[in-house]
């Protein structure tokens, strides 16, 4: 008994110094510099949350200095006075929508266009896949009249002006249409024809077999599409900017642009990195747990 | 008769809404914008004034345009190459790079997969206010504290006009490095694995793997990556207006066309100055998407 264990780990001693001696000097180089790689990338964000239990003193000292204690009330003050909370409560609110909205008027239209001739069908699908080549910048302005025009509208001008949540769910809307008719209208013609067709054969309508048949027959191109427009919309921050200028409003990106540009010298910097940890933390997570689907979906456009 | 009816319903009633939004929030300001352009518009009066191509004169004689022309260009250069020769190099080692017999990737690849992805799922407004405290100017930065420690510095990442360019290269390369390194480890593994085999067989090394067998064969994947970073390079905003000095600064010398049309537009209300900014950048993108279908025409290479 011992001596058989004796040799698996003297055998297993041997493999691995076999192993080594295989590794020449460019196998120990491509770690290096893959080594290199991870601590570019995880040192910045480890560094912050490290500082975000630092307090006001300690974060203008040595930036490499640990802590003394563990100052979670930064946290507090973030998520209370600096409102991280508020504008995180608002982009979820945001996001929630415009990203439901996109898909169920994205999936209906890519679903159309790729499957039903009509004519005009190909200069409507033209004109939303021309927007992929448009810079935003260029429509930023009129956009922000067309806005608050739209606040002038009667009954439902006050929800969809300017400074109004649901004013900003329906831009998204409108600005993730390109790629999102783009990419689902190629996905729904990769899908069979058939049992669509028996579907309706049997009696069924045409807006049952989508919502029935063809949208369950979809799941895995809109599961990719709705990441990259969860994620897409998310992180946006030039059109809330121009569109929500009332603080109680904004969404995360704002909130946490301007606790470092506007506040100037009086800045609650503890605060600042313990809301830079509050809005990176809960991204990394769920990264981590969804990171097979996250990177598939957001590199799904691009191989098509 | 009647299913032919249905039919033609069905489509409307699917098409309203998309439509509708489509026009009213895309189409019409894009339309409106090239009209705009040519007033000279600041907001206050109800009707603009119509000047023709005045405000594109005045653009041409502005050094500021020209600043930031002259920093997208670099940036439409510099991060594209950066970028992919970075990530080519890494999705190579991470998917062939293993020496020895047979084709695999370093042990630990998909572990450093995962971790090469972490900024490209944060915000890039988190991503220009974490390295606005990573470049602090003095020691109490993470980067120049262990400069200082060996004698070196300070820098002033983001307050040296001459630095403050190359800080914001920097920061956009660290972003986007780990999208790429997916995106080719995907374009690598659709490429039949007895291309690689064969071609160790024949004695090649892993030199020649990568720029004769790899190279070629990732090359549509390559184009694309192109096509996206050229497109991030002349669209960048958040990064340039959230993390340096005075939006742009110190000194303009940061600044790119859409921190300069956003400048213009909010903050001085010249809504017809900053709108023709616009159509300028407008044709820019458009000069770039059609340079680079015709540039990378190319025999593809079936497999």
């Amino acid at each position: 008994m011992t001596s058989t264990s004796w040799t698996a780990a003297n055998s297993r001693r041997l493999a691995r110094r076999e192993r080594r001696r295989q590794l020449g000097p460019l196998a120990i180089l491509t770690h290096v510099a893959l080594l290199v790689w991870t601590v570019l990338t995880v040192v910045p964000i480890l560094w912050t949350f490290l500082a975000s239990v630092k307090s006001e003193d300690e974060i203008f000292g040595d930036a490499w200095s640990m802590p003394a204690g563990l100052q979670w009330d930064n946290f507090a003050r973030a998520w209370e006075q600096a409102q991280i909370g508020q504008y995180m409560l608002n982009s979820v609110i945001v996001v929630s929508f415009s990203t439901f909205g996109t898909m169920l008027v994205g999936s209906m239209a890519a679903y159309v266009l790729a499957r039903y001739p009509f004519r005009g069908n190909r200069a409507v699908y033209l004109l939303f896949v021309s927007g992929l080549a448009f810079p935003v910048y260029l429509a930023l302005t009129p956009l922000f009249f067309v806005v608050q025009n739209m606040g002038n509208v009667p009954l439902v001008g006050p929800f969809i002006g300017l400074n109004t949540h649901a004013g900003l769910v329906l831009v998204y809307i409108a600005y993730s249409m390109p790629f999102t008719v783009f990419f689902l209208s190629a996905f729904f013609r990769t899908l069979p024809t058939a049992v669509g067709e028996a579907a309706r054969v049997d009696g069924a309508s045409h807006t049952r077999v989508f919502f029935q048949i063809m949208l369950p027959m979809a799941k895995p191109g809109l599961v990719s599409i709705t990441i990259f427009n969860v994620l897409g919309q998310w992180n946006q921050y030039q059109l809330p900017l121009v569109l929500l200028q009332e603080r109680d409003k904004w969404v995360l990106t704002q909130g946490i642009a301007d606790i470092s540009t506007a506040a100037g010298y009086d800045q609650d910097w503890a605060a600042l990195f313990a809301a830079l940890t509050l809005a990176i933390l809960p991204m990394l997570v769920v990264y981590t747990i969804f990171q097979r689907q996250i990177q598939a979906g957001l590199t799904a456009g691009a191989l098509k | 008769m009647f299913q032919t009816y249905r039919r033609g319903l069905f489509i409307l009633s699917f098409l309203a809404a998309p439509v509708t939004l489509y026009l009213v929030y895309v189409i019409s300001p894009y339309a409106q914008a090239f009209y705009i352009a040519m007033t000279d518009w600041r907001g206050v009066t109800a009707t603009p004034n119509f000047i023709g191509f005045d405000n594109f004169i005045r653009l041409f004689s502005d050094g500021i345009f020209w600043k930031a022309v002259t920093h997208n260009a670099a940036l439409l250069v510099l991060l594209p190459l950066l970028t992919i020769v970075i990530a080519l190099f890494f999705a190579f080692l991470l998917n062939v790079g293993r020496e020895g017999r047979g084709v695999a990737g370093v042990a630990g690849s998909k572990f450093y997969r995962v971790v090469f992805f972490f900024p490209q799922v944060l915000a890039v407004t988190v991503v220009a206010v974490l390295f606005q405290q990573v470049f602090r100017p003095d020691d109490s930065g993470m980067l120049n504290a262990p400069l200082m420690a060996l004698g070196l510095g300070p820098f002033g990442f983001l307050s040296d006009p001459g630095l403050a360019f190359w800080s914001v290269l920097g920061v956009m390369v660290w972003q986007a490095v780990g999208f790429y390194v997916v995106l080719f480890s995907a374009g690598l593994a659709s490429i039949p694995r007895d291309m690689f085999e064969a071609a160790q067989i024949d004695g090649a090394g892993r030199f020649s793997l990568f720029f004769r067998v790899t190279l070629p064969l990732l090359w549509d994947t390559v184009q694309v990556a192109w096509v996206y970073l050229g497109i991030l390079a002349l669209d960048v905003f958040a990064i340039v207006w959230v993390m340096t000095d005075q939006h742009g600064g110190p000194d303009f010398s940061t600044t790119v066309m859409a921190t300069e049309i956003y400048r213009n537009a909010f903050q001085y209300f010249r809504f017809g100055y900053a709108s023709a900014l616009g159509v300028v950048m407008f044709f820019f993108t458009i000069g770039f998407a059609i340079l680079s279908l015709r540039l990378s025409r190319r025999e593809r290479i079936e497999y």
